[in-house]
């Protein structure tokens, strides 16, 4: 279970990020994050994990304080925090197994990494994963070699190496086509369901968050505008977390989207 | 129905100097400072004169290489201008791997940052042949003077490029381990080497070939290696003996600018 606490990020530009955010998310739930760019989605997900300092407030993971702990403190609780991220993120030349394996760095030894000695336990899980997100016969690929919905593929295999207790998901589809978004969002849920893992994901796609997710929070300026049931996302919702604008055409052309989706994949399993 | 019309003409805004009369008297300035300057160069003619049937000689020389004569000589000099060339490069990344590392801005902390900036605006802002007429002078004549300078020109040019390239990194990358609860070797070791691997190995040949050519230069001030075998032949008026030597240093860089381009393929 993640609480957050009146979390508040005031960068030292002066710009407030966030404004005493708080909402409780217990297991197994999995949280899409919506707003306008510059609403402080990012900022947010980062003060969790403590990779963006927040100012004030607290982010308590089971009852550990995260906002409170030393640098070494910080370490593990970290890798108790799997992370996902939009562009991958992925150390480009090392291979994919090294990708997943780095889940396990804030676990092993300094050397063992350096000389890529994991522990059997940890390879085996690493294969595990992989097959898991279909990656099996990929291990020993170098990551820049894999298409776009691979590496995301190979991003949330790592994310789970660590063997998360929370999911911070930033933006995971945002480089991806729609199709592969689908894919993608469909393992994440899975996955987090599978293992009652809780996760936060940033989300531009309000349809997608809408489809994938249980439950919405809408920040604008920093501010939690909305938090609730996705059903509830009606056009006021929308409009209170982005401003003016023409909703139902939006939800029209994807309708669109996802009928032709669906008709391609008709022709594609008829050709078969 | 009214139709804008729109502007057919276009040029780009001067983006350094908005002032046109400002830009116009730099432009002046500078063509007058250029004409004084050249002006102010003092050539004694004669002297031009007489130095070009010493170049011609010379020139003749390079034409006419005499590789047999001075041999013993000339395969000392190389054999201590490559040892020194290559203990010198060892020795110069061996120390700046971590300088380069704590002089980058995101990886090191702030005390330590500046030291190895100091260290390194050290290194760079004395030249070669200052370093190695002082170390010879401190050493005695001889390639140790000669692998000490190498080793301490290397330090400044390898860390100072090393750093710049860790802080171009891609930061998404060091995020990613950083959030999986990384130690910073760790961090080194699995977001920064495998992002500067392959631009470290090319300026490690690159600094390879430059130590080989600068053992040439302070050779000449006592430093040994190849570079005194040259000094002595023009010395002895043996242009000969000279152009060989110098002939011999442009294949030994050719083959290693033609290896190190194969080998940073290879790396990539």
């Amino acid at each position: 279970m993640l609480t957050v606490d009146a979390l508040t990020k005031t960068y030292k530009t002066g710009d407030k990020a966030l404004r005493a955010v708080g909402f409780t998310v217990p297991k197994g739930q999995v949280v899409g994050l919506i707003g306008p760019s510059g609403a402080g989605k990012s900022t947010l997900i980062r003060c969790i994990n403590r990779l963006v300092e927040p100012t004030e407030g607290r982010v308590l993971l089971n009852d550990l304080d995260v906002t409170a702990l030393p640098a070494a403190g910080l370490r593990r609780a970290r890798r108790r925090i799997g992370m996902i991220f939009q562009e991958y993120a992925l150390v480009e030349r090392l291979t994919v197994m090294e990708n997943v394996l780095s889940g396990r760095l804030g676990y092993v030894g300094f050397w063992r990494s350096f000389l890529r000695r994991f522990p059997e336990t940890d390879i085996e899980n690493a294969f595990r994963l992989l097959d898991r997100v279909g990656l099996m016969s990929h291990a020993d690929k170098r990551a820049d070699a894999l298409s776009g919905g691979q590496r995301q593929r190979v991003g949330i295999a790592r994310a789970l190496a660590q063997d998360p207790e929370l999911l911070l998901i930033d933006e995971p589809t945002a480089s991806l086509d729609p199709k592969t978004s689908r894919q993608i969002m469909r393992l994440i849920v899975e996955i987090c369901a599978e293992r009652g893992l809780p996760a936060i994901i940033n989300i531009h796609d309000v349809l997608l968050a809408q489809q994938f997710t249980q439950r919405i929070i809408g920040l604008r300026a920093g501010e939690v505008v909305f938090d609730g049931d996705p059903a509830a996302l009606d056009e006021n919702v929308l409009t209170r977390i982005y401003g003016e604008e023409d909703w139902t055409a939006m939800r029209r052309a994807a309708e669109e989207d996802d009928a032709a989706e669906r008709d391609a994949a008709e022709r594609m399993a008829g050709m078969v | 129905m009214s139709v804008t019309t729109y502007p057919r003409t276009w040029r780009r805004p001067p983006t350094m100097i908005r002032d046109a009369r400002l830009r116009y008297a730099l432009y002046a300035g500078i063509l007058v400072y250029l004409v004084l300057a050249v002006g102010s160069v003092e050539v004694n003619w004669a002297r031009v004169w007489e130095g070009l049937d010493r170049g011609w000689r010379f020139v003749l020389g390079f034409l006419q290489p005499d590789f047999t004569s001075r041999w013993r000589d000339i395969s000392q000099g190389l054999v201590e201008s490559l040892t020194m060339t290559m203990t010198a490069t060892v020795a110069g990344v061996i120390i700046s791997v971590p300088i380069g590392i704590g002089a980058a801005r995101n990886l090191a902390p702030r005390p330590v940052y500046y030291l190895c900036r100091g260290i390194i605006a050290l290194s760079r802002s004395l030249q070669e042949i200052i370093i190695a007429i002082l170390l010879v002078a401190m050493f005695g004549f001889g390639p140790f003077a000669g692998f000490l300078t190498l080793t301490f020109a290397t330090i400044g040019f390898l860390s100072k490029l090393l750093a710049e390239d860790i802080e171009d990194i891609d930061e998404a990358q060091a995020e990613a381990i950083r959030a999986t609860g990384a130690s910073w070797w760790q961090l080194v070791n699995y977001a920064v080497q495998p992002q500067v691997m392959p631009r470290l190995i090319g300026l490690v040949l690159y600094r390879f070939d430059i130590n080989f050519r600068e053992s040439a230069v302070i050779g000449i001030v006592g430093a040994g290696g190849i570079g005194a075998t040259l000094n002595t032949a023009i010395d002895r008026y043996e242009y000969d003996s000279a152009g060989a030597v110098l002939l011999i240093i442009i294949a030994i860089v050719m083959a290693a600018e033609y290896s190190s381009s194969h080998i940073r393929k290879w790396v990539q």
